[in-house]
């Protein structure tokens, strides 16, 4: 960087990345997502937890489906290694989801550091808007235009479960249901919408098929089994439909 | 151990980031180890996609066939045809989000009008 001539317009043009991803984050997918942390607000709530612990959680956890997990654990009263147990196996599948971001996210000049925080915004929301968005970014502007995404719907998020907690009355049962319904109808469209390659509808159609089924079979390791098989069954139709292609 | 069972105002905090916060960034922090080695376009990344992918979606299904609150007071063909609804709505609309949302959310709300008559 030292002497490096170009390097005051490179840092406005990080912060000008930064702000579009700011602006990325304001989306239709972020007003599902805040409707979605709604109904995990006054669920938390009927749970006994207090304001603070509810936006604490949402932040620090960051992850929708594991944070509805850990309340679900505290209403059953869980100890803490079970209830950690439980949101680890629900979370394993952020691994393959940061996997699949940090090559497209990582610069000639990025450090490992930066990585290792940005991979906490790492969530189904980010994720898919990045999967979608991310290769219109500069490559060396892709961590800042990150960064500014994610902290973003970090932040309103954080906001939208506390300003819901704090009004917290109690919704009309309809209303609840159709809040509830929000979120599996969100995760269904934006998913299809983030697939790659023919194999990523493929793995959707047996994940949502497997998914119920492993639940009866094997509850407590459904995510895991389901994600197991039909990524497997998914990525075998992908080696089938290529050699086919090919001869 | 259980998120009630000790008085001190920091327990649930810890509580929130053992059980929270750690089995969660572990996961991501693994994704990025994993991250550093592999090429976006090999067959590996193909796979650890496919993986995230059918994760997410019994993700999916599990919120609608077996729900949490009051829409687990709802009849399951519901749920399951307003999902439908939502998606082939999406298709059609050429992927328009907030038509498979709308449809979804008409479809439903209309069973449970019809449903409490």
């Amino acid at each position: 960087m030292s002497g490096n001539p170009s390097s005051p317009i490179t840092d406005f043009s990080t912060a000008t990345w930064f702000r579009r991803g700011v602006r990325a984050a304001f989306s239709l997918p972020l007003l599902m997502l805040v409707a979605a942390h709604v109904g995990f607000a006054g669920l938390a709530r009927e749970a006994g937890l207090t304001l603070t612990q509810i936006v604490f959680a949402t932040g620090i956890v960051w992850a929708l489906p594991a944070n509805v997990v850990l309340v679900g654990a505290i209403i059953g009263g869980a100890g803490l290694p079970a209830a950690a147990f439980a949101v680890a196996l629900s979370s394993i599948r952020l691994t393959p989801m940061v996997v699949a971001l940090v090559p497209e996210m990582r610069g000639s000049r990025t450090r490992t550091w930066v990585l290792y925080l940005l991979s906490h915004f790492v969530a189904v929301t980010s994720w898919v808007i990045a999967m979608q968005a991310i290769r219109g970014v500069p490559r060396e502007m892709r961590t800042a235009w990150y960064a500014g995404l994610g902290g973003t719907l970090v932040l309103v998020n954080m906001i939208a479960v506390a300003v819901a907690f704090a009004l917290a009355g109690d919704l009309p049962p309809l209303a609840s249901a159709a809040l509830l319904l929000l979120t599996p109808i969100y995760f269904l469209t934006s998913l299809w919408s983030s697939a790659r390659e023919r194999a990523g509808y493929v793995a959707m159609v047996l994940g949502l098929a497997f998914g119920p089924l492993f639940h009866l079979w094997t509850p407590g390791f459904d995510l895991l089994a389901a994600g197991l098989v039909g990524g497997f069954g998914a990525f075998g139709y992908h080696l089938a439909s290529r050699r086919w292609g090919a001869t | 151990m259980t998120f009630f069972g000790n008085d001190a105002w920091w327990w649930p905090y810890l509580f929130i980031l053992v059980a929270g916060w750690l089995a969660t960034d572990v996961w991501r922090f693994l994704g990025v180890f994993i991250g550093g080695r592999v090429s976006e376009d090999s067959d590996a990344m193909v796979l650890v996609r496919t993986i995230a992918t059918a994760l997410v979606a019994a993700v999916i299904a599990n919120l609608i066939v077996f729900p949490g609150g009051v829409l687990a007071d709802t009849p399951m063909a519901l749920r399951v045809g307003a999902a439908v609804a939502g998606f082939a709505a999406y298709l059609a609309l050429r992927h328009s989000m907030l038509a498979g949302i709308i449809a979804a959310e008409a479809v439903l709300i209309a069973g449970m009008l019809i449903g409490q008559t």
